[in-house]
């Protein structure tokens, strides 16, 4: 299941080691499982009024993605096609196959107070941007004493 | 500190080693390697790589002494103020170096960048591309 996407040099990747070790000693791991290495890589941020979702997805056709949202969970599904020479053609020879193809899947729990009816995707070089708001009751607000 | 490099770094506190990765994203030659595809026909090679979030302007593709450098320096416009909880791509370089065979032509690479994968390909020289040789039967 584990399939680096982006290797490191050495100290970025002994670091890596670590950080896997304690993930594996983690007595109460999440019940997706370690997502870290799986397709496409995810880094989220979120801001006092919205969260934001950047998947790492390169070489997609934007309608052939998928993203749901349902009772909290953001889906991003879709496929990536191989795009190498075919083996029963004599004539190429593939030296290094390291890029993912396929059918991927990636599922994301987001917090209670995201707005299920604002949600926007954009995709830009390679990386899907999934801009979703908090409901404005949870926004943050200035109270004005009286 | 700009915004558009703040959601390569993972800010979040909850983790004992943010700290030492932290550091291991501020080191400037901390890269991290794109996978590629290679494949050969009988006329060149052709070499595809996933540089998500790299906009053309902060790629650089140079052919030099018989090594091909791919670089690329992620850039992608975030909302200010965002504070990133999670991270898997932490570092916002991507550096990969390979070197060439010398049948390979690197006067006619030519290059193709879009939706963050690299498409390269490097011809044979003419006179490694296979000929058929003609037999005359005397």
């Amino acid at each position: 299941m584990y399939r680096p996407l982006y290797a490191r040099d050495v100290f970025a990747e002994l670091d890596r080691l670590q950080r896997e070790m304690q993930d594996a000693f983690d007595l109460s791991p999440s019940i997706r499982g370690i997502g870290r290495g799986g397709f496409p890589a995810l880094n989220i941020g979120g801001t006092p009024t919205s969260v934001e979702i950047y998947a790492f997805a390169p070489g997609l056709d934007p309608a052939s993605m998928e993203v749901n949202l349902d009772r909290g969970l953001l889906t991003i599904a879709g496929e990536r096609p191989a795009n190498l020479p075919s083996g029963d053609d004599d004539e190429s020879t593939v030296h290094i196959n390291e890029r993912f193809a396929g059918r991927f899947r990636r599922v994301v729990s987001l917090s209670d107070d995201v707005d299920p009816n604002s949600v926007s995707a954009d995709y830009r070089d390679g990386v899907l941007h999934i801009h979703v708001k908090r409901h404005e009751s949870a926004q943050p607000r200035r109270i004005t004493v009286q | 500190m700009n915004d558009t490099t703040a959601v390569t770094r993972n800010e979040s506190a909850s983790r004992s080693d943010t700290a030492t990765r932290h550091e291991a994203a501020q080191r400037s030659d901390t890269t991290l390697l794109p996978p590629v595809d290679v494949f050969e026909d009988s006329t060149g090679i052709t070499l595809r790589t996933d540089l998500p979030g790299v906009p053309k302007d902060k790629l650089t593709l140079q052919v030099e002494a018989g090594t091909l450098t791919i670089e690329g320096e992620v850039s992608i416009p975030t909302p200010e103020g965002m504070q990133a909880t999670y991270a898997e791509v932490d570092v916002p370089r991507f550096r990969r170096v390979f070197t060439l065979s010398k049948e390979l032509d690197t006067a006619k690479v030519s290059a193709e960048f879009k939706h963050g994968v690299l498409s390269i390909r490097i011809p044979k020289a003419e006179h490694a591309q296979p000929r058929r040789i003609d037999i005359s039967v005397s």
